[in-house]
């Protein structure tokens, strides 16, 4: 355990990651034991992440050490797509029974793993750690090693039990897993001053394919994709590419970075959702290659494949922004999608009635704020009833987000579209663009929704009817109420980490003329969890010394 | 009949079973107002509410005590206490059920010694109506869990009768174990009903989970039995526990209020139903209405017809031990052999099975044992090894999550089973190969097909009949 507190610490020390840097010494070291409200929490475990980031490697098994929850109740539930080996859509798991609890489950591991090489021969095993046997002091780190040296095949330890953290941390201790165990370890059979690697691109629903063929066409070769249809040795060798690509957000920037560091290998942060991002990663790619020694020609012949895809793109797409220019969309979902996918509605004519942050990191926040001006409607964690209101008011015409909250589109009768990670459709490059657009339009045209409108003949209010007179009805009851309404505005939540809202802010700076983070920080714990709402506070703060409740030197 | 086996394996290969934690959480999930909660880290939690988005599309309520590395080591306690208060304060529901998980089953947190403090400490909870399940990961299965979850159920609501209290002798509790969908739940009301019975189901998932569109949103469940219908229950005339799985909860509630009960351990099937609907009309002194009569002679009408394409087929199912027994019992009654047989859970039923074996294993097993099958029968996760195999699969049980309608698939009573007739009988008929120019000449090699050499027998049987 103490290693893997020490690697937790090394992933919040991620000098990459700017949520990280904008903590504090001390709130780095707390690491990940920010309390998740118990009864209010949603997503995700690290366990989760692991997994999610490394399934997508094709050929090799994915061994699953622990009880039947973490494996049975979700295994083949993602849309990551093979060109080959099917291999990592097999669930493998351990099934930890009562004994293996009491008298450790390290035997069981052991004689799983040679099951698999014996019965599936893959070129490597990975070994997922969970909170029961983490708990029960199951040193997988040991079995593996065993297994290794017994079996000679590579059998890589991936510690990242649930209760460590969030699905994010998991991403990250996954790509640790690979840093250490995988990557380096084999030689490429050639190289070219051509190789790159793509890295966070999970190739959901084929999306890498889409983007593949411009590649290929520019004589670009994916060294690595880590770890989107990905096999195990072109992993073990992507130490040899000559730039790489970083693709979601921050889930694995310390792979990015760290192979920086260590082989030297420059990378640029980059979308391919959206006709202008698309064309700007092809640019950065072919920059950081011709650094490297590619020759100067590949700008050449880039710039010309990217005119040519953009014309054609804009042609295809041309038909439908004049039916979808002014329809207003919400969105719903996490981090890299956010603002990567605000770029793309854009470029269709769509305008965007709001986004939600939920998973953003600052820099995500600031890049959704750069491309939709200063009215982006940020959303935070909006509940089910103001979603619905939102959705209501005619402020959005059709909801994009995950199958998680489909249902609150669905039983308000309004078109959605799923964005997220169980999707069926691929949305990235040019080829991915016009096929968002042709579906949004798709479902917003689709005459059922017409049909669906329509009360039941016999019915004399709908329930739709009685949902906005209820929130008629609550707004006019705050609007008489003043006091009532400021009470409303306080008991707004702004540090969900510590639950602290913004009456607590306010009272906490004018109680002892505390004018900046640290000291709301200390006395309220406000802002001390992910560092999330440090923006918000800042913006309370600064409207309290505008109104001259804080002597303006303390605010600063 | 058959011999009951347990996979000698170390490793799961394409699990079939599913954990007892999230088999509690859907029990609970037929309780009105009520806000399941797992005790675990907040994984346990995400996964489950996935896995039943996916085969209900529907919002699930379920909540997590969200336990961190320092909560886990030390001890969840505080984590249960401030998700009750939190759930309280956001849903304000009437129930809250926690199932425990692996992760704090292996710490061994006292939940029920904690609650039992809690409730003095915090006298303003008195009204809300807390159940705690014991549901470790690492033993037992869903069904397993589904089970505990409905006894506890009836252990926290039903009041101890010292007397033998009044009956309601219309009043009938039916306990509807997890192998019957919220469409299947339905079916059973309706012709409990036509007998002039009023029944009180227990899980009701028909009411949470059947699909509509709802009066409002509410973050806790949309529907189902109501905590104050759980506590009449003692005073029913009868109580119908619906699956081998219901036992224990039929034995709860004999002991609270002395409901006598019948079990029935399948209601798919001609001669299951007839017992049933005798048994209702016993109990209720009503003739069978014509309805059912009429429903009656179409399910022997379809079994005459389907027998064709059901005799003799290969079926390789998967699925837990009462939709096992249900589902495989009657398709041998129809004349196909069940040539593989995986379930997740041990129950009394397993060795009564129409099979040689019935394997307590996973989907790998089952795809060996389906390799010569015309059919697999199993929840979507048999999708690869059917593809792999080239062998048709029904979609069985939960979860379906790439196939509409889950949720109102209906295989219980007449109606229900003449449905299921017609589902499989199709896929059967789907699979018969139009005859082209190649065909014959392949099947002089290939023996299996029809053109085959025609045994002697045949022929003789063949001559008797002209």
């Amino acid at each position: 355990m103490t290693s893997l507190a020490n690697k937790i610490q090394d992933v919040f020390n991620e000098p990459g990651c700017g949520k990280n840097q904008g903590k504090s010494e001390k709130e780095r070291k707390k690491g990940c034991t920010k309390q998740l409200a118990p009864g209010a929490a949603a997503g995700g475990c690290a366990f989760d992440g692991a997994k999610i980031a490394l399934q997508p490697i094709t050929d090799v098994a994915h061994l699953v050490h622990g009880p039947i929850a973490c494996e049975g109740n979700s295994w083949d539930n993602r849309g990551a797509k093979s060109s080959g080996s099917r291999l990592y859509r097999t669930g493998f798991t351990t099934d930890m029974s009562e004994n293996d609890v009491v008298f450790g489950g390290e035997k069981r591991l052991y004689k799983s793993i040679k099951e698999i090489l014996d019965k599936y021969d893959p070129p490597a095993v990975f070994v997922y750690q969970t909170c029961v046997p983490a708990m029960t002091g199951d040193d997988i780190g040991a079995v593996c090693k065993a297994a290794s040296a017994k079996f000679g095949k590579p059998i890589i330890p991936v510690i990242s039990p649930g209760f460590v953290g969030p699905k994010n941390l998991g991403n990250k201790l996954a790509g640790e897993a690979i840093l250490d165990h995988v990557i380096g370890t084999v030689e490429p059979e050639y190289t070219t001053p051509y190789d790159i690697n793509i890295i966070g691109e999970y190739n959901l629903a084929g999306e890498l394919w889409q983007v593949k063929p411009l590649l290929d066409e520019l004589g670009i070769r994916i060294l690595s994709c880590i770890s989107g249809d990905a096999k195990y040795h072109e992993v073990a060798s992507s130490h040899r590419a000559r730039a790489a690509m970083m693709v979601c957000s921050k889930a694995m920037i310390n792979v990015a970075r760290k192979m920086e560091e260590r082989y030297a290998i420059p990378f640029f942060e980059g979308s391919f959702y959206g006709i202008g991002d698309m064309s700007d990663s092809l640019r950065e790619i072919a920059r950081l290659l011709i650094e490297r020694g590619a020759p100067a020609e590949l700008m050449e012949r880039t710039e010309a494949v990217i005119a040519r895809e953009e014309a054609r793109a804009w042609a295809r797409i041309a038909p439908y922004k004049e039916r979808l220019s002014g329809k207003r969309v919400l969105l719903i979902t996490g981090g890299v999608k956010s603002w990567s996918v605000v770029a793309a509605l854009q470029e269709a004519g769509l305008e965007i009635a709001g986004t939600s942050v939920k998973k953003s990191t600052k820099e995500d926040k600031e890049k959704i704020k750069e491309l939709m001006g200063q009215d982006a409607h940020m959303i935070d964690d909006m509940t089910p009833r103001e979603m619905y209101k939102m959705l209501k008011e005619a402020r959005a015409d059709i909801m994009l987000s995950g199958g998680r909250s489909q249902f609150i589109a669905l039983k308000a009768k309004m078109p959605w579209l799923d964005i997220n990670q169980e999707r069926h459709h691929a949305y990235a490059g040019y080829e991915g663009m016009v096929e968002l657009v042709a579906e949004i339009d798709k479902a917003l045209y689709n005459p059922v929704w017409a049909q669906v409108r329509l009360p039941a003949p016999w019915e004399e209010t709908s329930w739709e009817e009685r949902a906005t007179k209820a929130l008629e009805a609550e707004a006019a009851a705050l609007a008489a109420d003043p006091e009532r309404a400021e009470e409303a505005r306080r008991s707004k939540k702004v540090c969900s980490c510590h639950n602290v809202n913004v009456g607590a802010i306010e009272d906490a700076a004018r109680a002892d003329g505390l004018g900046n983070l640290e000291a709301i920080g200390g006395a309220t714990h406000a802002g001390t969890g992910c560092g999330g709402c440090q923006s918000k506070i800042a913006e309370i703060l600064d409207a309290m010394s505008g109104a001259g409740a804080v002597p303006a030197s303390k605010a600063a | 009949m058959a011999l009951v086996k347990h996979s000698k394996k170390s490793c799961a290969v394409n699990p079939l079973k599913m954990s007892q934690p999230i088999g509690g959480a859907l029990a609970f999930m037929g309780v009105s107002n009520c806000m399941p909660v797992l005790h675990g880290s907040q994984g346990c939690t995400s996964f489950g509410l996935v896995l039943f988005v996916r085969h209900f599309r529907e919002a699930i309520p379920l909540q997590t005590t969200a336990m961190n590395e320092v909560a886990t080591i030390l001890g969840g306690l505080d984590n249960i206490e401030q998700s009750i208060l939190n759930i309280v304060k956001r849903a304000n529901p009437e129930v809250i059920g926690i199932c425990s998980t692996g992760v704090t089953e292996t710490k061994g947190d006292d939940v029920d010694g904690y609650l039992k403090s809690m409730r003095q400490r915090r006298p303003e909870l008195a009204d809300l109506g807390i159940v705690y399940v014991s549901t470790p990961d690492f033993k037992d299965a869903f069904q397993d869990g589904f089970g505990k979850t409905v006894a506890k159920l009836i252990e926290a609501f039903v009041p101890q009768y010292a007397e033998p209290p009044q009956r309601a002798p219309a009043r009938v509790n039916v306990l509807a174990g997890c192998h019957l969908t919220p469409g299947d739940i339905d079916e059973l009301r309706d012709i409990i009903e036509c007998f002039g019975l009023e029944p009180t189901f227990l899980p009701d998932l028909s009411g949470s989970l059947d699909g509509h569109i709802p009066e409002d949103f509410t973050p806790t469940t949309l529907g189902g039995v109501t905590k104050a219908d759980i506590a009449r229950m003692g005073t029913a005339g009868w109580t119908l526990a619906i699956g081998e799985q219901m036992r224990e909860a039929a034995l709860a509630l004999e002991a609270r209020g002395g409901v006598p009960f019948a079990l029935f351990d399948r209601l798919t099937g001609l001669g299951a139903n007839d017992d049933f609907v005798a048994f209702l009309s016993k109990i209720s002194g009503r003739p069978v209405p014509l309805k059912i009569r009429r429903l009656r002679g179409q399910l022997v009408d379809s079994m005459l017809d389907g027998h064709f394409h059901f005799g003799g087929k290969r079926i390789a199912i998967g699925a837990e031990p009462d939709l096992l027994w249900g589902v495989g019992s009657f398709l041998a009654e129809m004349g196909a052999e069940i040539v593989g047989a995986v379930t997740t859970t041990k129950s009394p039923l397993l060795e009564k099975f129409p099979a040689e074996e019935v394997l307590i294993g996973d989907l790998e097993d089952l795809e060996e044992r389906a390799a010569r099958a015309d059919l697999i029968m199993t929840h979507s996760h048999g999708r690869q090894a059917a593809e792999r195999l080239g062998v048709p699969l029904f979609r069985l049980g939960l979860p379906t999550f790439d196939r509409l309608g889950a949720a109102q698939e209906v295989s219980v009573g007449y109606r229900g089973t003449r449905n299921l007739i017609f589902a499989i009988g199709n896929i059967f008929i789907a699979q018969t190969h139009e005859p082209d120019t190649e065909t014959w000449r392949q099947d002089i090699q290939d023996h299996a097909h029809a053109g085959a050499p025609a045994q002697g027998n045949q022929l003789v049987q063949i001559e008797t009949i002209v």
